[in-house]
């Protein structure tokens, strides 16, 4: 059973979607009790970091979600701001972050885009995974993914980063440590690729 | 690399789909759920959504629909049409919305944009501009309310204010080129370009792949707008839900 967080922050109905015509068992939920029986989470995430954050620690689940992925070893994805939260730290906001994988969000640098349009970074954009991951099997890395972002994350550890996209620079859009991932792009609206990845996701 | 973006752009009215001509009254296309549906399949690079009746029935989103249309897709989603608060935004966005267009409240109200911007992120908050060229002085206006009403602000001016409030991208919608099917404006398009640096797309005046590549050869990576050209079919224009996009951009 999949548990797709549900704090009021994402899209978790696009997900629910997805996943129910593939028919992975899932529930839709932000209740302690529900996510703790869970085999796997899925952190989807809008907005600004420090709302998303907000939001997480005013459900009061990060405690539930802290023993069960690390100390238990279940697994997770972070969508977009999702993704962003595994981080320690981000330019964007004042809070922390879950430090799941090390990590800072940082401010996608503009000077580095030659010519307009600059940020947000907005449109279908090639991915270069890393290696093979798992993650991304199946996936047309040329057609890659719908990328909607003005901060990225920057992995302290590079061995953590499985793919990057090139937007002035390479930047990470794809992370993983051990039963942890995050990606920077939205799987629930880039078609066959992004039920590629959330099926890969169910599958792990 | 970042593509340019080709986007379907569907007009709600009275429940249906409607695609209008310089702004007149449309012929009704379709239902949006159906839409959304046949979109899926092509897998079509991003879709903009526009309630034209809210704003002048002065009325808000119809959030139970927009909840419906954004459970089906599969793809990225700009809601626009009525939108006057940063909550609306925010609520929109928690539906499945990727973006959300203001137009009329945001000039009205500038200041609007920051909140939202505050609210959602940047790169959620779209403003969209329906212009007309002007007749003997250059430059263009900006219209609201369907075209009816005329706003003084400049284009240039107000694109650039916008950018500097927070929007992530502007739209920039020629209602002389509306349902023409004749091409782009793209001296409009390059002016609107050379003002600001965040994303941009234009809608008005596609109806070939070679519009939406002179397009891009104008302006380099852009969202190219389209609604007859996805809706009608064949000289005597009959409804027919499809979807292309230049060669080039199809990987």
């Amino acid at each position: 059973m999949i548990a797709i967080v549900d704090y009021g922050s994402g899209n978790v109905s696009a997900i629910a979607n997805i996943y129910k015509q593939l028919k992975v068992p899932h529930v839709v939920t932000g209740d302690p009790a529900v996510l703790a029986a869970a085999d796997g989470y899925v952190l989807p995430g809008v907005g600004a970091f420090d709302r998303v954050m907000a939001d997480l620690i005013r459900l009061g689940i990060v405690d539930t979600l802290n023993t069960e992925i690390l100390r238990n070893g279940k697994k997770a994805i972070g969508i977009c701001v999702g993704m962003q939260i595994l981080a320690n730290a981000s330019d964007e906001g004042q809070m922390s972050g879950l430090g799941w994988i090390p990590g800072h969000i940082r401010r996608i640098d503009e000077n580095r885009i030659v010519t307009a349009p600059k940020l947000p970074h907005m449109g279908w954009n090639s991915i270069a995974p890393r290696g093979n991951p798992a993650l991304l099997r199946g996936v047309d890395t040329e057609r890659g993914f719908y990328f909607l972002h003005s901060y990225f994350f920057d992995a302290a550890d590079d061995s953590n980063v499985l793919a990057t996209v090139e937007y002035g620079t390479a930047l990470a859009c794809a992370v993983g440590r051990g039963n942890i991932f995050g990606v920077q792009f939205h799987p629930e609206k880039s078609h066959d690729n992004g039920v590629a990845i959330l099926r890969n996701f169910a599958e792990l | 690399m970042l593509r340019s973006r080709v986007i379907p752009c569907l007009l709600i009215h009275d429940g249906g789909l409607v695609k209008t001509e310089k702004f007149r009254p449309g012929k009704y296309v379709g239902d949006p759920l159906n839409a959304v549906k046949i979109f899926n399949e092509k897998q079509v690079d991003e879709l903009m959504l526009l309630d034209i009746d809210a704003t002048v029935n002065r009325r808000g989103p119809d959030f139970a629909r927009l909840r419906n249309l954004a459970v089906e897709s599969r793809m990225p989603l700009c809601y626009g049409g009525g939108v006057t608060g940063a909550d609306e935004a925010a609520r929109i966005i928690s539906l499945g919305f990727e973006k959300v267009s203001v137009s009329a409240a945001a000039l009205k109200r500038p200041d609007l944009i920051k909140e939202m911007a505050r609210a959602v992120g940047t790169q959620s908050v779209v403003v969209t501009l329906d212009v007309r060229k002007n007749a003997m002085l250059p430059g263009y206006t900006i219209f609201t309310h369907n075209g009816r009403t005329k706003e003084r602000v400049d284009l240039i001016d107000f694109v650039r204010q916008a950018a500097e409030l927070g929007a992530g991208e502007i739209v920039v919608n020629s209602i002389d080129r509306d349902g023409t099917m004749t091409g782009y404006d793209l001296d409009l398009a390059r002016q609107v370009r050379q003002a600001v640096g965040l994303p941009m797309s234009m809608i008005g005046g596609a109806g070939s792949i070679n519009h939406i590549e002179a397009l891009i050869e104008a302006v380099g990576v852009v969202g190219a707008g389209a609604g007859s050209m996805f809706v009608f079919n064949g000289p005597y224009r009959a409804v027919l839900i499809s979807y292309r996009k230049p060669p080039a951009l199809v990987s």
